[in-house]
């Protein structure tokens, strides 16, 4: 019995314990640098409930300004839905390393690593000052979100396929192009479905944001209302917003149980 | 063999799933048909884009390195900040929603659902259009900015905490009632250690993405580097904006980088 | 074999099992257990035998109402279990240890904290979470797997652990939770035939040093034979055969598990 009191049943972690502590003192101070005080919360607590009583009800007279604005959205997600995942599918393929070789997948992943790590909304500030006001540049912009998105997945896929029917390709004699149509495709057809109609859910969402800074869509119109303080219109645009999401998400899905039976 | 009246075929898809298929690529014509036909873009505008952007370029080189001390480095502790304690909120708030949304813990449908509506709301409204809400409820600031990214974030995690506790071997849990354990020790010791490594991995996953969105929430007010940016923007101050852009790219590819390392030793 | 020489028997709650009258229906009307009755009392090891399907699952589970029965009474060393609800359940499961055929065990914990999750019926919650549990309850979660023969694996993950060695991990829990009876859920049908013997011989070993009684459901006729004081033989969902081993017939097996060319 004895010699059991003196085991211990648990070993201590001190890396665990000392990565705890490190993160409450963090929190600590990020909380301290963010300026929460008594009276700055009461009066947050005051404006949230006049905002939420000034949404209430929503306010949907001016409809026609925002179906236009819900279509307009709904242009860019698609047209930049297509040209996206056409535009992803060759640089995703010169992405992947186990088929191509590294002069082509260098600048291709440097191309999908750029396209990644900006936010759309930067895109979004930087073709607005280059191509306008307007959709165009929501468009151009989702387009390289879409690459940064879908080049990188694709190419994922690829890296992850069996080489073998690769090789009885090559053994066969069939040329690149054949290769990639038997070979590979097949392998990542479905994967590719399902990236691209997550694609277009998420340029559906992303386009309902360009707008703020002035690309296009629906973004515009709810950016407008809500620097007028016309929070009425402000809730009906949000909800149209949730609305036309909820549909692309449940589009989105009926396309892929069409193409994964 | 067989008499050769009825050659037999062999297809690949039944006629339903075919006319399926061809609808959905009709209709996706359609759309782009119809989309492209009707959106108001000006072509010359396209056409010009290229020497635009060249243009815009041009005047960004060199970046401005000199103003790094003095505008921008605080700005940017300020958008990790707001990273992180954003991603805190959201996982304070997720997990008891995730719990409320896994049908194998909490089985009342209506609480069910009502978990779904949270996080499909929170998900469904980007985080620019949640830091505008914020902004006019705290005020500009980061403050702003970290309830914002708390609340789009809650929708992400909780969807995928409460799909990783579905996804629990039940025979643990079995064992653990017929010890008689209070459900909070059930918990802990039956559900916890099965979706620890999810957890962590979800919250690395999310921290990441916060790191590229506290980014650009200043844009509209909300605190971190996007008002900096902002600032430069509305000044035309383009060798500013070149800087701030590259201490995004550092700093995003920093934290990109340090969340596959911790990756690769948690799991 | 089965010598009767119980020991630590020691007064206390009587440690028996009445099982009257269980009805069981997940689709009413159509009953899957139509109406069991028996009794288990002191240091003996019941098996129970009959076809996949027959209920003896839903009839262990039914005991310490991890399913609920929907008719009948069941008497777990005095307590009514078919009444109970919220602490008072947890308090009467605590009586009733079991071991599960695919073990069961929280495959990220350790070898320790799995048998100490024997005990979370009875630890508060706090001390769980900080693993503060109370030195008895270490002391004697280390002795316990001693006794099971994992002494030098105490500390090592479960999924580190082979399926015999699982398997005793799952048994040390169940007696962890000082039960007035346990009950085994086909115990051995994860395992190779030795281990399934040496599984069998360690939870029989229990029930004598302890005084508890064993309910095991099992398929092996062989093992239950060899291992069982008691067998009770079960088919669409009845009683049809209770008594010891040595009277079980091959008429009474034709009878449980239907046919008679598998008997050869």
């Amino acid at each position: 019995m004895s010699a059991h009191a003196a085991k211990r049943p648990f070993r201590p972690n001190w890396g665990a314990r000392a990565g705890w502590v490190l993160l409450g003192i963090y929190c600590l101070y990020a909380v301290g640098t963010l300026e929460i005080t008594w009276p700055r919360f009461l009066i947050g607590l005051d404006n949230g409930a006049r905002f939420l009583s000034e949404m209430v009800p929503p306010n949907f007279q001016r409809w026609k300004l925002l179906l236009e604005g819900l279509f307009e959205t709904m242009q860019i997600a698609v047209i930049a839905s297509a040209f996206g995942v056409a535009l992803s599918l060759p640089i995703g393929l010169a992405a992947a390393r186990n088929l191509m070789p590294a002069w082509a997948t260098w600048p291709a992943r440097a191309v999908i690593a750029v396209c990644r790590s900006f936010h759309p909304v930067i895109f979004a500030i930087l073709f607005v000052k280059a191509v306008g006001f307007g959709p165009l540049a929501g468009i151009l912009t989702l387009i390289f979100a879409s690459i940064g998105f879908i080049g990188k997945l694709f190419a994922e896929a690829i890296e992850e396929i069996s080489l073998k029917p690769v090789e009885a390709c090559r053994a066969a004699g069939a040329p690149f192009m054949s290769l990639l149509l038997y070979a590979v495709l097949p392998q990542v057809l479905n994967r590719f479905i399902g990236f691209a109609t997550y694609q277009f859910d998420a340029n559906m969402r992303n386009s309902t944001m360009v707008g703020i800074v002035g690309a296009g869509g629906i973004g515009g119109t709810l950016f407008s209302a809500f620097q007028r303080f016309d929070y009425d219109i402000l809730a009906a645009i949000l909800l149209s917003i949730i609305a036309l999401i909820m549909c692309s998400e449940y589009v989105a899905t009926r396309v892929k149980a069409v193409f994964n039976d | 063999m067989t008499d050769s009246a009825t050659p037999r075929k062999w297809e690949r898809f039944t006629p339903a799933q075919r006319l399926a298929r061809f609808g959905v690529f009709l209709s996706m014509a359609v759309l782009l048909a119809v989309s492209m036909r009707t959106v108001s873009v000006i072509p010359e505008f396209l056409w010009d884009a290229p020497t635009q952007m060249a243009d815009l370029f041009r005047r960004m080189w060199p970046p401005d390195t000199a103003s790094y001390a003095e505008n921008v480095h605080d700005a940017l502790v300020e958008t990790m900040n707001i990273a992180g304690m954003g991603t805190m909120l959201a996982l304070v708030m997720a997990l008891p929603v995730g719990v409320m949304g896994a049908s194998n813990i909490v089985r009342v449908p209506a609480l069910n659902w009502l978990s779904k509506l949270i996080l499909v709301s929170s998900r469904s409204v980007n985080t620019l259009v949640w830091a505008i809400l914020f902004v006019a409820v705290f005020g500009p600031g980061a403050l702003a900015g970290t309830v914002a990214i708390g609340f789009r974030s809650v929708g992400f995690c909780g969807k995928l905490l409460s799909e990783a506790l579905e996804e629990c071997d039940k025979g643990p849990i079995e064992a653990l009632r017929a010890a008689g354990a209070p459900w909070p020790s059930i918990f802990l010791k039956g559900y916890w250690p099965q979706i620890a490594p999810a957890f962590w991995g979800i919250t690395l996953f999310r921290w990441d993405i916060n790191v590229r969105e506290s980014a650009v929430i200043g844009l509209v007010g909300a605190g971190g580097i996007g008002v900096a940016l902002d600032t430069a923007l509305n000044l035309f101050r383009w060798q500013q904006v070149a800087l701030i852009l590259l201490c995004i790219f550092a700093v995003v590819i920093a934290a990109e980088v340090l969340v596959t390392k911790i990756r690769q030793r948690i799991i | 074999m089965n010598d009767n020489s119980c020991k630590g028997n020691g007064g206390g709650a009587p440690r028996s099992l009445i099982v009257k009258d269980l009805v069981k229906e997940y689709v009413p009307g159509k009953p899957v257990l139509r109406g069991i009755s028996f009794e288990v009392s002191g240091c003996t090891t019941v098996a129970i035998i009959g076809p996949s399907g027959t209920g003896k699952s839903t009839l262990l589970r039914c005991i310490n109402r991890l399913i609920d029965p929907t008719r009948g009474s069941i008497d777990v060393a005095g307590h009514e279990m078919t009444h109970l609800s919220g602490g008072e359940l947890r308090r009467a499961r605590q009586q009733v240890g079991m071991v599960f055929q695919e073990f069961n065990l929280v495959e990220r914990l350790t070898v320790i904290e799995n048998v100490l999750c024997g005990r979370l019926g009875s630890v508060p919650v706090w001390r769980a979470w900080l693993r503060r549990y109370p030195q008895a309850d270490i002391d004697r979660a280390f002795e316990l797997i001693e006794q099971v023969g994992l002494a030098d694996f105490a500390t090592a993950r479960a999924d580190a652990l082979s399926g015999g060695q699982r398997q005793r991990v799952g048994i040390a829990r169940a007696v962890m939770q000082s039960p007035s009876i346990i009950m085994a859920d086909e115990p051995t049908s994860s395992l190779d035939p030795k281990t399934s013997v040496e599984i069998m011989g360690l939870l029989n070993e229990f029930s004598r040093a302890r005084g508890i009684p064993i309910l095991i459901n099992i398929h092996d006729v062989n093992l239950a034979k060899r291992f069982a004081d008691r067998i009770i033989g079960m088919a669409r969902g009845s009683v049809v055969f209770d008594g010891p081993p040595d009277e079980l017939a091959d008429e009474h097996l034709k009878d449980i598990y239907g046919g008679e060319g598998w008997l050869q």
